[in-house]
């Protein structure tokens, strides 16, 4: 009796190897994001309605099957890629690899090869990389907003404020804000705006750094009751289970721009440019805009982006 | 002339930097009980190791039957079976232990059973068959240590001093029952041991060894009663071992004959006519002067020869005296003075029946 | 403790409804991590069995590096075996960075010092006459393994858990080597993590209850089996 026993945890743990050996890179073409299939199906038949399907063109030259896409965790955690993401594996048959990360660990998977197409919202970051011919074919997409939230009471009062005078009130009355702290899209545009007003919260006891992304900041703020700057995307998804409210929007030097690009095939021999080009092409399509145009809108209201692509930069409009 | 069954040529056994063993020649013969004796330390189970094929010489050569050993060679490995100090039982039944070294040839398992079951009975153990090998005595594992060695039926069977961890009454059973198995089964053996009684028991031929060397290799009275250094003679201790025979046995005394002389001795076991090997202390011996009729002591034995020997030991004085074989024995320098004995002397040489210890050599 | 609850409750719920998908990433987390740990009873034998039964120089040094392996941070681990498979690293090309195979590579890493570890002191821990005597009566060299680690099947298995316990519970190393592709290599550490960091605490909870009721599963499979033998 015990014998057989034994005999099948060995036979369990030899199946285990020999499956193990099988389950090999990205099973299926198509992830199962189950929650965001009902808003595939609405967004294919807004498709379908508004532009009589123009195909997603397929490059002639096919690539390897699979792309790896650095993106950023704000962008993953709105869950706008949950939804195009299968959009554009059924269509091309390429198999997307969307590694979320942070703003800076993305650029710099661009910058040592290691993807081969990026999904930021850190343009002077980005313009670099193109600058040093890392990257290149980089297209506006879309742009959502940053918004200040805080507590409820809002102790510093900057309701309706602009962005650099709420911050300063932030700074002189001493009330706690969360930093995003990671580098990122977000924490980058923090920072440009504690330049703007001309103040350096480095050090001060009331200023912390997450180090993490937006949802596990919003959450830290949200316990502590203190001001973090938020992409609206993120807050909407979460807002349910957030105290925080909105005091500061609307202020221009709150956008946040998102661009794609294709990092160089010519620079680095694994990058697969035909993959990343494809993408790229899918992004800025009208389907692909018009599916950016109408997301949100059935859970939250509101949309979270706005579709850019093909536009100037100076003529983007606030949400 | 009987041919070696094992020999070594040459051989050293080096670890680190202390050399553990160096015997240029050693030959064990088809069919004999050839004893290592010493005292820890001495090497002897490193020989053994040596011997049995589980070690490699550092130097040296292995033969078996007069061929050459390469390694740690598994065929021959097979036709030998070893028994160490522990009984080293796996966790199942006895009886699954002692078949390990029949399982591990690929012996069938009808024979394996018939085998097993025989061997067990042999040494009083099949009453334990489906214990769990764990919970039985140290003697009853000893016991099925040595049904597993002889039920393999090897050609030559090896053993590291089995009965050193028993105590007295267990090692004096089992000593018997092994003593019985070797004699039927006539295997070639090699014992390794401590006990001057064991290896008097079993060895066909001794061979003390000391400080990894071979010191002296002969019958078990040849090296007792003539140790060949002074080494040697303090390791097997100064004693008297004669061979003899049991000529006739009343009122719990055994009447021998003993090179020509007749000793008696206190004994209820052994049969007429057994032979046996005689051990007397020599601190157990008078010495008088000859010639005299009124004896001082109440022993029984009174033999009478000539000194042939004395050599002082510190306070005490070695006398031997020939009455019809070497007799050893131990007294004070005083003691000597006030007999005013000397070599050449005739003597008297007196001792006890209960003093008289005998081992049965019955082969 | 609201939040406990509520996630508890939601937690019921999902699994009931299997709307999260939770078992796809339940079964890929027990098929990772379960052969990593196979991959790693092979490897703890085998170096086990060599430094537990051989007398060299450095064997002591051999017995402090696997320690030490025991201790590694999964973290560490996972950052080193990343830097090495990404695409600018040397064995980029073997294009294996986000897979499954990327991440039992890493709990490998993890858990092979563990299960050897506990292998070579199991073996240590044996009789010291035993393979003397195995061999004595007539083993082969293969024979005497086999029959030695039959006889300390119990630490051995005990050595399987604990691999399997350091495996299927990292996740830093998962995350990083993985990616947390969702169908492709989510696991149930990264899949918490990931819920967590969005604020979705009932799928958390659900996952780490399952992640805690799988644990209790495999340690009262050892505890029985070692009962059993016991008797």
């Amino acid at each position: 009796m015990k014998r057989w026993m034994w005999m099948a945890l060995l036979a369990a743990l030899s199946v285990l190897v020999i499956a193990g050996c099988d389950d090999e890179e990205g099973g299926t073409g198509t992830p199962q994001a189950t929650a965001a299939a009902t808003q595939t199906a609405q967004a294919t038949a807004a498709a379908t309605q508004t532009s009589g399907v123009t195909a997603t063109p397929t490059p002639v030259v096919r690539g390897p099957k699979d792309i790896i896409l650095a993106t950023t965790t704000s962008t993953q955690d709105t869950g706008l890629l949950d939804t195009l993401v299968p959009i554009f594996e059924d269509e091309s048959d390429y198999n997307v690899k969307v590694i979320a990360v942070g703003s800076g660990q993305a650029l710099a998977m661009g910058e040592r090869g290691d993807a081969d197409v990026l999904l930021a919202h850190a343009p002077s970051s980005e313009v670099a990389l193109v600058d040093k011919g890392v990257v290149i074919n980089r297209q506006l997409v879309m742009h959502n907003d940053f918004i200040i939230v805080g507590p409820e009471g809002d102790p510093a009062g900057v309701q309706g404020m602009t962005a650099a005078d709420a911050l300063g009130a932030i700074y002189y009355t001493g009330a706690t804000f969360v930093s995003r702290g990671d580098d990122s899209g977000t924490h980058k545009a923090e920072l440009a705006l504690w330049k703007k007003a001309g103040l350096d919260p480095a050090g001060q006891g009331w200023y912390e750094e997450s180090g993490q992304g937006m949802g596990a900041t919003l959450t830290i703020a949200n316990q502590t009751n203190a001001y973090t700057l938020a992409d609206r995307g993120t807050y909407l998804a979460q807002k349910e289970n957030l105290e925080l409210v909105v005091l500061v929007e609307g202020d221009p030097a709150l956008f946040n721009i998102y661009h794609v690009m294709q990092v160089d095939p010519e620079k680095f021999d694994l990058v697969n440019g035909p993959g990343g080009a494809a993408f790229v092409e899918f992004m800025v399509s009208d389907a692909t805009q018009a599916i950016i145009k109408d997301f949100g809108v059935n859970k939250y209201g509101q949309p979270l982006f706005i579709p850019d692509a093909g536009k100037d930069e100076s003529q983007l409009t606030p949400q | 002339m009987t041919e070696a069954k094992l020999s070594l040529r040459d051989v050293r056994v080096r670890r680190g930097r202390s050399e553990l063993v160096n015997v240029p020649h050693l030959d064990v013969l088809e069919g004999e009980v050839l004893v290592i004796i010493g005292p820890n330390g001495a090497g002897k189970s490193v020989l053994l190791e040596t011997l049995a094929l589980l070690q490699g010489p550092t130097a040296g050569h292995v033969l078996f039957e007069g061929q050459p050993v390469r390694g740690r060679q598994l065929g021959l490995r097979r036709r030998m079976a070893v028994v160490f100090q522990e009984s080293a039982m796996l966790r199942r039944s006895l009886a699954d232990n002692v078949a390990m070294g029949l399982r591990l040839r690929g012996v069938p398992r009808s024979v394996r059973r018939e085998r097993v079951r025989r061997w067990m009975e042999r040494f009083g153990i099949d009453h334990l068959a489906h214990r769990s090998a764990l919970t039985v005595s140290g003697g009853e594992a000893q016991r099925a240590n040595l049904a597993r060695a002889f039920a393999v039926e090897p050609e030559v069977l090896l053993l590291d001093e089995p009965f050193s961890a028993l105590d007295q009454p267990t090692r004096d059973d089992l000593l018997e029952d092994l003593s019985a198995a070797l004699r039927e089964t006539g295997v070639t053996t090699v014992f390794v041991t401590h006990d001057r009684t064991e290896a008097l028991r079993l060895g066909d031929r001794l061979a003390v060894m000391m400080g990894g060397a071979i010191r002296q290799m002969g019958t078990a009275v040849e090296v007792f009663a003539a140790p060949v250094d002074e080494e040697v003679a303090a390791f097997v201790g100064v004693e008297n071992i004669v061979a003899g025979r049991v000529r006739s046995l009343a009122d719990g005394l055994a009447t021998l004959d003993l090179g020509g002389a007749t000793v008696e001795s206190v004994a209820s076991s052994p049969e007429v006519g057994l032979e046996v090997l005689v051990c007397l202390r020599p601190e157990d011996v008078v010495i008088e002067p000859g010639g005299r009729d009124s004896h001082r002591t109440s022993a029984r034995n009174h033999l009478h020869g000539s000194i042939i020997r004395i050599t002082p030991l510190g306070g005490q004085v070695r006398v031997v005296v020939d009455c019809g074989f070497p007799l050893v024995a131990l007294i004070t320098k005083q003691s000597l003075e006030d007999l005013g004995l000397k070599v050449g002397d005739q003597a008297v040489a007196s001792f006890k029946a209960s003093g008289v210890h005998l081992i049965p050599r019955g082969r | 403790m609201d939040l406990i609850w509520d996630g508890l409750g939601e937690a019921v719920r999902i699994m009931r409804s299997g709307d999260f998908n939770v078992w796809e990433i339940v079964v890929r987390s027990i098929f990772v991590s379960g052969t990593a740990t196979a991959i790693s009873l092979f490897i703890g034998i085998l170096v086990g069995s060599l430094i537990a039964f051989n007398q060299f120089p450095g064997r002591n040094l051999a017995f402090s590096l696997v320690n030490t392996g025991m201790g590694l941070p999964p973290v560490v681990v996972g950052l080193f075996i990343a830097i090495m498979l990404w695409r600018s690293g040397p064995l980029g090309e073997l294009g294996i960075i986000y897979t499954p195979t990327a991440m039992v590579i890493a709990q490998t890493v993890i858990c092979a010092p563990i299960v050897t570890g506990f292998t070579a002191a199991a073996l240590r821990n044996l009789h010291p006459r035993l393979r003397s005597q195995l061999y004595g009566l007539g083993a082969s060299r293969l024979q005497m393994l086999r029959l030695v680690l039959w006889e300390a099947k119990l630490p051995l298995l005990a050595a399987v858990m604990a691999g399997f316990g350091g495996a299927i519970s990292e996740v830093g190393a998962s995350q990083m080597v993985g990616g947390n592709l969702a169908g492709d290599t989510r696991v149930m550490t990264t899949a918490i993590w990931l819920e967590v960091s969005r604020g979705e605490f009932a799928p958390a909870i659900a996952l780490s209850v399952i992640l805690l009721v799988l644990i209790f599963l495999v340690n009262l499979i050892l505890t029985t089996v070692q009962q059993q033998e016991r008797r």
